[in-house]
């Protein structure tokens, strides 16, 4: 692939992340501005934090000027499910060299999600590349792709921030295409492979956490939950294909 | 920018950092990662994507008029269109369209 291939595959990849992140990067800059802060420090923060929704709840945690020890505590709660997105991605950042600090740096929930699509293949006939990526391209793409998605978060931020009083339809419900591309992804995952114990571990565990936790807490259970049962899982199926 | 703010800020940021590094501090240079961590990260993305899922849908549970019921049927369409021309783009517009039209008139 040339360069300019890899640009225009990541810039294609990013689009449903653009659409996401602009819009919510708005409803942030709003939030922000309505909250009395100026927008270089709404910048600041979506160009250093960049995770969606623990900078709204930084906002209102400034807003009332929390203890520096709440707000760490806060961001260690809301954002400790991303440790889990880098088990996937440790042998392709591990390759990346200079860039892997800004790769660990950028793993949100929607580029966790599109590095994920990456090794899928989509709408191969409509862009014009081969459905099946190397590793070696796939890497390539998945940088251009981390930076498109960073900069449209840090643009909707500070438009939110500017710009945002004067939008005059409401946008409520935009946010959706997020969800599109996570059921997407997730079609195209249970497509692929034979074994959908992940998947359907994935769903129940999440729904039955979601109840017993409520709507705010219940993904890190979920995903520690979700861990445990495949990690016993994989060792039972290893242990029986020994014998 | 006060120093508050910014101190507030760039606690957030370092938070969020070393929590996305943890897997890579953890098991950097000499230390390698346990096999049965790396067969995790392979089989995670799907479980992952199913937890994202019902996250962004959560609000069926509190508000299941309100946004649940347009949530769970955009969500459907997402499904149907996504299985009948296999287009992601097709797919994300189809869905999108479908649940900021629901919320309006629901």
């Amino acid at each position: 692939m040339s360069q300019k291939e890899v640009l225009k595959y990541a810039f294609i990849k990013s689009l449903p992340v653009l659409c996401s992140y602009i819009f919510l990067g708005i409803a942030y800059g709003i939030l922000m501005e309505e909250a009395g802060f100026s927008w270089y420090a709404t910048m600041f923060a979506s160009v250093v934090v960049y995770t969606g929704a623990f900078q709204f709840v930084l906002t209102t945690l400034m807003a009332a000027g929390a203890s520096i020890l709440t707000v760490a505590v806060t961001a260690f709660l809301v954002n400790s499910r991303q440790t889990f997105y880098a088990l996937t991605f440790m042998d392709d950042f591990n390759q990346m060299g200079r860039f892997k600090p800004f790769m660990i740096f950028s793993l949100t929930d929607e580029s966790y999600a599109v590095n994920c699509s990456l090794e899928l293949p989509d709408e191969s006939g409509r862009t014009g590349f081969s459905s099946e990526l190397s590793d070696t391209d796939r890497r390539r793409i998945m940088r251009p792709l981390a930076v498109f998605c960073w900069l449209y978060w840090i643009a909707g931020s500070v438009m939110g921030a500017l710009i945002g009083q004067l939008i005059p339809f409401s946008m409520e419900g935009i946010d959706f295409c997020m969800t599109a591309l996570f059921i997407v992804i997730f079609i195209n995952q249970w497509e692929k492979s034979r074994n959908h114990t992940a998947a359907l571990t994935g769903i129940a565990v999440a729904i039955i956490c979601l109840l017993i936790f409520g709507e705010a807490r219940f993904m890190l259970p979920a995903l520690i939950i979700v861990s445990a049962i495949l990690v016993f899982y994989n060792s039972k199926t290893a242990g029986r294909a020994k014998k | 920018m006060t120093a508050y703010i910014l101190a507030a800020i760039l606690t957030g940021a370092v938070v969020t950092f070393m929590l996305r590094a943890l897997p890579f501090l953890l098991f950097s240079g000499k230390r390698e990662m346990p096999a049965w961590m790396h067969q995790l990260g392979k089989i995670l993305p799907s479980a992952i994507m199913a937890v994202l899922i019902v996250y962004c849908l959560r609000g069926a549970r509190s508000d299941f008029a309100g946004t649940g019921i347009p949530g769970l049927i955009a969500a459907a369409v997402v499904v149907l269109t996504y299985k009948w021309k296999h287009s992601t783009f097709i797919s994300i517009v189809a869905g999108t369209a479908v649940y900021m039209a629901l919320i309006r008139v629901m």
